[in-house]
């Protein structure tokens, strides 16, 4: 049972891993055309409007996700399936007496000045000169998050309910595989760096961080349909995460925080010149470096992983793939290392800052 | 640089499900785990400080054992003592008292044969005069024509029987 499990699995991976290469829309069944690595890699890491599942034979079957914009004229929405896959700006969608085209995967007013098909314009350049309405699409990663979501919720209220089971408080069943997680996150995150007097308060969002990190960057490295999604490689997201820990550390910041930055104690006053600066800009770059940590590593794996595979592309041989495979194997596991001590860095960090934040100091 | 730039749409969604994702989880699971965490915690701690104030309890108890034993201990060592004491000194008084029981009765003796001695010697005396009495009865029946040498006999006799 279990070796068949196993066999299915392999299978579709290698399935969904060459689908995701052949995912490109400018490779799209042309032979003659050149495999772009560095294209299909980005277009792998990037969001998108559609879910792509796989191409069969050289017809692409995606999941289509809804478009929601923003536009001169109101709210528009319509399923991504409209542009019939295109991304190269020939086909256009009208809603609201206004024409939409999607291309490079964002949305634009389409221009009627475009040539070869295309409504697009672009300056000297190459850069795209169309308007753009707001566009709060549920994108590829959007629905990942929510799937991610709405796993989280049915993981962790069915924990909570295995307490109403138990005798004496102690954990069953599923609770016997997340408590240890969470008491991991109390006690080696909170306790240390918040400090027993306020810990309690934090608890609620670093567990919720750390898990909501932790399932987005699993959830990224599983090669197929829903998953697959580089939702923790993406900027944006790591962004508001690091906002959020931002916002905390300033808005619970006391009296001693804020000395510490413009007047530190116990040094003489052209030092406390100096340092008043560095310590203002440490309050960004702290955030900062929380943001560009997180995405760094989760794309750079998945880039490493999509690099490996290419490899057989690169060098037209399937004599490469036992090794570009073995390797991708290899990167996928150390990856599986990497996601949880990303998710579980970010999370101590947090803490971290927000502790910093509330300390009291005894001078 | 398209990879650096925060897309507007997703740090719309993400801020917004990251507000409804903190709140449920917060409600439904983080409260009434930690809840659960808490209380267990609690309970084991409460459970260890009574089984070490029962540990205290004993350890006293037994203190208060060894304090009674050797009390006790301390009784009978007196209690021995006294008795030890009391035992030597009846013998030492029924010692006393023989000795001089023994000595009265000495004393009583040695009177009682002083008065019977005393006695024998004035019923001796009184035998030897009579015995005198009558050998001088024989001897004066018998030999009365030898006046002289009667009396030199009685004399010789007198004088050989020295009365004390």
């Amino acid at each position: 049972m279990l070796i068949r499990f196993s066999r299915i699995c392999t299978i579709a991976l290698f399935m969904l891993f060459s689908a995701n290469i052949f995912a490109n829309p400018a490779g799209k069944s042309d032979e003659s055309k050149e495999f772009d690595v560095n294209e299909m890699i980005m277009h792998h890491i990037k969001d998108a409007h559609e879910f792509h599942i796989m191409d069969i034979n050289g017809h692409a079957v995606s999941f289509p996700l809804p478009i929601i914009l923003w536009t001169e004229n109101g709210l528009v929405t319509f399923l991504s399936s409209e542009f019939n896959h295109d991304d190269s700006g020939k086909t256009i969608v009208k809603r609201k007496g206004q024409a939409f085209i999607k291309y490079h995967e964002k949305i634009f007013y389409a221009e009627q000045t475009g040539y070869l098909g295309k409504y697009v314009v672009y300056d000297d350049n190459g850069l795209v000169l169309n308007k753009k309405p707001l566009d709060i699409s549920i994108t590829k990663m959007v629905f990942s998050m929510f799937i991610s979501m709405i796993l989280l919720v049915m993981i962790f209220v069915a924990t909570a309910k295995t307490y109403t089971r138990s005798i004496n408080g102690e954990p069953t069943g599923l609770g016997k595989f997340t408590e240890p997680l969470i008491l991991f996150i109390k006690d080696e995150v909170a306790l240390p760096m918040i400090g027993e007097k306020n810990y309690q308060k934090y608890m609620p969002f670093l567990l919720t961080l750390f898990f909501f990190i932790w399932i987005n960057n699993v959830m990224g490295l599983i090669p197929f349909f829903p998953f697959s999604a580089n939702l923790s490689g993406n900027i944006a997201f790591t962004f508001v995460l690091a906002v959020i820990t931002f916002m905390i550390t300033t808005l619970v910041a006391n009296k001693d925080y804020w000395k510490h930055i413009f007047w530190m104690p116990g040094l003489p006053v052209p030092m406390k010149l100096f340092l008043a600066p560095i310590e203002f800009l440490g309050i960004f770059i702290k955030p900062i470096s929380l943001m560009i940590r997180l995405f760094a590593n989760i794309s750079a794996g998945h880039i490493i992983i999509l690099s490996l595979i290419s490899l057989i592309f690169i060098f037209k041989s399937i004599l490469l793939a036992p090794v570009s495979l073995f390797f991708s194997v290899f990167i996928s596991l150390i990856e599986v290392l990497v996601v949880a001590i990303q998710a579980y860095i970010f999370t101590i960090l947090s803490a971290m800052y927000i502790g910093s934040a509330i300390e009291e100091h005894e001078h | 640089m398209d990879l650096v730039t925060p897309d507007i749409g997703l740090i719309f969604w993400t801020t917004i499900s990251f507000a409804i994702l903190y709140f449920i989880l917060a409600k439904f699971a983080w409260k009434p785990i930690l809840g659960a965490v808490t209380d267990r915690e609690k309970s084991i701690k409460d459970a260890l400080s009574a089984a070490e104030k029962a540990k205290e309890e004993m350890a006293n108890l037994k203190a208060d054992n060894e304090k009674i034993l050797n009390e006790a201990k301390l009784q009978r060592e007196s209690l021995l003592k006294e008795a030890r004491e009391i035992k030597s000194k009846i013998i030492a008084d029924a010692e006393s008292e023989a000795t001089e029981k023994a000595n009265k009765l000495v004393e009583s003796a040695k009177i009682a044969i002083e008065n019977e001695k005393s006695a024998a010697m004035k019923e001796l005396q009184n035998t030897v005069v009579d015995l005198s009495l009558n050998i001088a009865e024989k001897l004066l029946s018998k030999e009365l024509d030898n006046k002289e040498k009667q009396v030199q006999n009685i004399q010789d006799i007198l004088d050989k029987t020295k009365l004390n």
